[in-house]
């Protein structure tokens, strides 16, 4: 495809033609909802999370309502308790965390210039997890059985089940599936912004938006996975009675603090970092200039990634820890002020440095800076341990938090909405309208949280239902409670604006004049992404590239044509952006929402105890994903490789590392070997609260040596028989690689079986310690993953046989050889961990 | 270094070394996972100690030197990074699509990481040397 071909305005409109048709929406009254496009599922998602945080609005207002005056009976205690604890978790599972992944999925592939994220039928079964586990959790109020421990559920009140009821369990299964959901979605964007820029964007011309999306993401792999690890422990307790949080029988409640907040502190910066990434993007644009210290924010980013997994137990400073271990954390809670700083005196600069476009998204940029800041001052007083003690769950603290993310998350969003929304829909919102709401919603943010410091010093507790007038908090608390009334207002109003968009002009495209990629979207647009991928030679290249935006609408750039009538975009390398892959993407498919239902059946069928029911709903997920890998992936293509147009060829196959299937892998692993880590941690947490551990006596001796070692010898050599498996395959000795294969999954059969012969043959009995009850957990979920690998080497077994995987087209092989080299590494901790450890093999 | 021409390298002389070495986003981490190791050395071993044995780790020493080490992988990051960072050719402002501005956004980046790696860890290292008991 010469440059001079696009002059002929018949072919250009010819390839449109077939574009459209490849990239046609489904239609129908079901068949619109099987629809995996970002654009559409973004705009879903993003619906759906922003009613999620409607209605933890409103059960926000219930309970100032009922705190406006001393005394007051407008709720129960116990429906307090409810509301309180909805209020949190669907603010951060529900709202926070999704919105940031929603407003990924629209934005990432425009800004990318790709025309979809590498797997978009994995962010449509992210989306429709989301909605299944979001309407079970926040549905549970209205049958009085929400959850009441608090958003972080402290064991001992939430796991006994004469102190809580089917809550805790509804929380704990609701929220691992959206959690599951989450490490979905945080594969695809890193994938995304890995691997599907396009050519010429190396790293240091991503825009900043995208790293930010790179850093939350893999914070969510590593955040999120400790609280599944937490989850399942907790949920053993819950239903099978093994003791992990139970002192009585050598648990420990603060083992659960840990995992949780080794997840919930990272969380913080998870839902702040994307919304900096906002004004990241929008800063330079209102400046009309590049942004000044661009390797500064990436500092930022990437150094508040990595200390705020040195942060958890700030939330745990009144638990008795020596305070040399609380002096480590505080250490490290007073140095992630530093880059947090950074990243605002980076904006500070390019405003000053730039001739500002005053603007109402600017508004809200400002607005939420003003208020992030004092919640980031109230941070460092409560990182210092003496004052946290002080101040600990008192109104102080909930002061502190609504500061952060009122002004680090929740503005900051609506400053994107309105930024973003001519992008989505074409259209601007009103300004009057937004600076009005702007206005309610900062003096209502200020007049609610900020006499809740005050409340909190005169000794008012967080979370308590009513509280007596000679406590002196009457006035505060009124004060309060009108503040979130004048907040909701504003809120209330962005609806409005929101609702009367459908009835507004067009506005003209990119109508803030910005610079990036992502403004090439036109205010009638085409459901294909972009109409061809460009080469990026600046950070702004709208600015900054001659003829830009002409190119790329002319088909000047690199694939601008469907001609094989396929979705298609381009793999490039992870550095420098070549050009290394053209991936087919996963059409519309009813595949994604059938498999989150099912998946979704099991996690609620558990929370009723209907085993059996949650067993055939797990076996249908299985044929689900089966079914949908099958006929959806590492498909043979047609043709070796595809032109891109200027005299570029690419593959349309790879495997190994320079795939996107090969990564999401490797990603997907990283986030179950983070999970398995938790389980290790909790092992020897309880090794370090014993002085015999392991413990002896009936039930508690085992599980010896020999089974441990045997089961370790033979997944080994399963992992063995795989890695030859891959070799032989590439070789050509294809009988060679199945008949491993086929073996080798006998093998990881077997090692299921040495695997739970260990516990059992000792009498191991995990309702009577935690010693026995961590033994066999971290054996069921070594076993389940010898299942899986053995599950795996069958499908790639047939898939072989199938000539759907050959010598050359080996995606499949290669992908499980990752998972076994994973598995190999499970194995090996876990047996040498309960089989060598001192006193175990007795 | 700042009156070296750019093409004054030796060639196998220790710049020249520095230059050729390979920058990706592994080497850009490498500062502040060597304070996230600092960080679980010192925390691990401290409360390991205090709820096993019931005291401070006897051998305080074995602070300076863990701090030491880390300090030292750090300021040898920072100082390869620092080298690669004024890697001569294009001009300013260097923030093109460039083998050597991509070459001096990651040093740069890196250089960055280093120095809030530095003052992280001395933060780590300060209760670790000065509390020396387990209340």
């Amino acid at each position: 495809m010469s440059l001079h071909a696009q002059d002929d305005p018949q072919l250009r409109a010819d390839q449109e033609q077939r574009l459209r048709t490849v990239w046609a929406p489904p239609t129908g009254w079901f068949g619109r909802w099987t629809d995996v496009n970002n654009n559409r599922v973004g705009v879903w998602y993003t619906l759906t999370a922003f009613t999620f945080m409607l209605f933890a609005g409103v059960l926000a207002l219930i309970m100032r309502t009922q705190l406006a005056a001393p005394g007051n009976d407008l709720v129960s205690a116990s429906t307090f308790n409810q509301l309180f604890t909805l209020h949190g978790s669907m603010m951060m599972f529900l709202f926070a965390v999704p919105m940031f992944e929603a407003v990924a999925v629209i934005l990432l592939p425009q800004l990318l210039g790709a025309r979809d994220l590498p797997f978009p039928r994995l962010s449509a079964f992210g989306y429709w997890s989301f909605l299944i586990g979001g309407v079970f959790v926040a549905g549970s109020i209205f049958f009085n059985a929400a959850p009441d421990g608090g958003w972080f559920m402290y064991p001992p009140f939430t796991t006994r089940t004469d102190l809580s009821g089917l809550g805790a369990d509804i929380w704990m299964l609701g929220l691992s599936f959206i959690e599951v959901s989450s490490v979905a979605a945080a594969v695809e964007l890193i994938v995304g912004v890995l691997k599907t820029r396009p050519p010429g964007m190396r790293l240091n011309l991503m825009p900043l938006y995208a790293w930010y999306i790179l850093v939350v993401a893999v914070m969510i792999l590593f955040a999120f996975p400790p609280l599944i690890a937490g989850d399942l422990l907790f949920e053993m307790e819950r239903l099978l009675g093994w003791p992990f949080f139970d002192a009585a029988k050598g648990g420990d409640a603060i083992l659960w603090q840990h995992l949780f907040w080794i997840f919930g502190h990272p969380e913080v910066y998870i839902v702040f970092l994307p919304s900096i990434a906002l004004f990241a993007m929008m800063v330079p644009t209102f400046a009309q200039r590049h942004l000044l210290g661009y390797p500064w924010i990436v500092l930022a980013a990437v150094g508040t990634a990595f200390l705020s997994f040195g942060l958890w137990v700030h939330h745990m400073f009144t638990t008795g820890l020596p305070k040399i271990s609380l002096a480590f954390f505080s250490a490290a809670s007073e140095a992630v002020a530093i880059p947090t700083g950074i990243q605002i005196f980076v904006f500070i600069a390019t405003m000053w440095a730039g001739r500002v476009t005053w603007s109402t998204p600017l508004l809200y940029a400002f607005g939420s800076i003003a208020i992030f800041v004092i919640g980031g001052l109230t941070g460092v007083m409560v990182a210092i341990a003496p004052f946290d003690w002080q101040a600990h769950d008192t109104y102080f603290i909930v002061a502190h938090l609504h500061y952060v993310l009122i002004g680090g998350t929740l503005i900051p969003l609506m400053g994107g909405l309105y930024y973003y929304w001519p992008l989505i829909t074409g259209k601007k919102l009103s300004d009057r309208i937004g600076r009005t709401a702007f206005w309610f919603q900062f003096v209502g943010a200020n007049l609610t949280f900020f006499p809740m410091h005050f409340s909190g010093l005169m000794g008012m507790p967080r979370r308590v239902f009513t509280y007596p007038a000679e406590l002196g908090v009457g006035g505060l608390n009124m004060a309060s409670t009108i503040g979130s009334y004048v907040f909701a207002i504003g809120v209330l109003l962005v609806c409005v604006d929101l609702a009367r968009s459908p009835w507004r002009q067009k506005s003209p495209r990119n109508p803030w004049n910005a610079g990036t990629l992502e403004w090439l979207a036109h205010p009638d647009d085409e459901d294909w992404g972009i109409r061809s991928v460009p080469l990026i030679t600046s950070r702004y290249p709208i600015w900054d590239q001659k003829n830009f935006v002409r190119n790329v609408d002319e088909g000047r750039f690199f694939l601008p044509d469907a001609p094989e009538g396929r979705r298609e975009t381009i793999i490039t390398s992870v550095l420098d952006a070549r050009p290394v892959q053209v991936i087919r993407l996963g059409t519309p498919s009813a595949k994604p929402m059938a498999t989150a239902a099912a998946l979704g059946s099991v996690f609620i069928l558990t929370t009723y105890h209907l085993y059996w029911w949650a067993l055939a709903g797990a076996v249908a997920t299985l044929s689900m994903v089966l079914w949908w890998l099958w006929t959806g992936t590492a498909e043979i293509p047609e043709n070796e490789e595809k032109s891109i147009g200027h005299g570029l060829k690419v593959p349309l196959y790879c495997s190994g590392g320079s795939s996107a299937g090969w990564w999401a892998m490797f990603i997907t692993m990283m986030a179950d070997a983070t999970a398995f880590s938790g389980l290790v941690f909790g092992y020897y947490f309880f090794w370090t609260r014993h002085d015999d551990f392991p413990p002896s006596g009936p039930g508690m001796d085992g599980p010896g040596a020999f089974w441990p070692m045997a089961a370790l010898a033979i997944t080994l050599a399963s992992w063995a028989m795989t890695v030859a498996a891959r070799e032989l395959n590439a070789r050509g000795a294809e009988g060679a690689a199945r008949g491993l294969l086929g073996v080798g999954a006998l093998a990881s059969l077997a090692a299921i079986g040495a695997g739970l012969a260990g516990p059992m043959t000792t009498g191991l009995e995990p309702s009577l310690h935690v010693y026995p009850a961590i033994v066999w957990t971290l054996v069921l979920w070594t076993v389940a993953h010898n299942g899986v690998g053995a599950i795996m080497q069958l499908y790639t077994l047939a898939r072989s046989i199938a000539g759907r995987m050959t010598p050359r087209y080996d995606a499949d092989v290669r992908n499980i050889t990752v998972y076994h080299h994973f598995m190999a590494l499970t194995a090996i901790v876990t047996y040498a961990t309960i089989g060598l450890f001192p006193g175990a093999g007795s | 270094m700042k009156n070296e021409s750019p093409h004054g390298d030796r060639p196998g002389g220790l710049r020249a070394r520095i230059l050729a070495l390979r920058v990706t986003l592994w080497t850009l981490i490498v500062p502040p996972t060597v304070w996230a190791v600092h960080f679980l050395f010192c925390y691990l071993w401290v409360s390991v100690s205090c709820a096993k044995l019931g005291q401070f780790p006897r051998f305080t020493t074995a602070f300076v030197i863990g701090t030491g080490v880390a300090l030292a992988i750090i300021v040898a990051a920072g100082a390869i990074a620092w080298v690669q960072s004024r890697t001569p050719g294009d001009p300013p402002p260097h923030d093109e699509g460039t083998d050597i501005d991509r070459l001096r956004f990651i040093a740069k980046s890196t250089l960055l990481l280093a120095g809030l790696s530095f003052v992280a860890v001395v933060f780590t290292a300060a209760p670790a040397l000065m509390l020396t008991d387990c209340r």
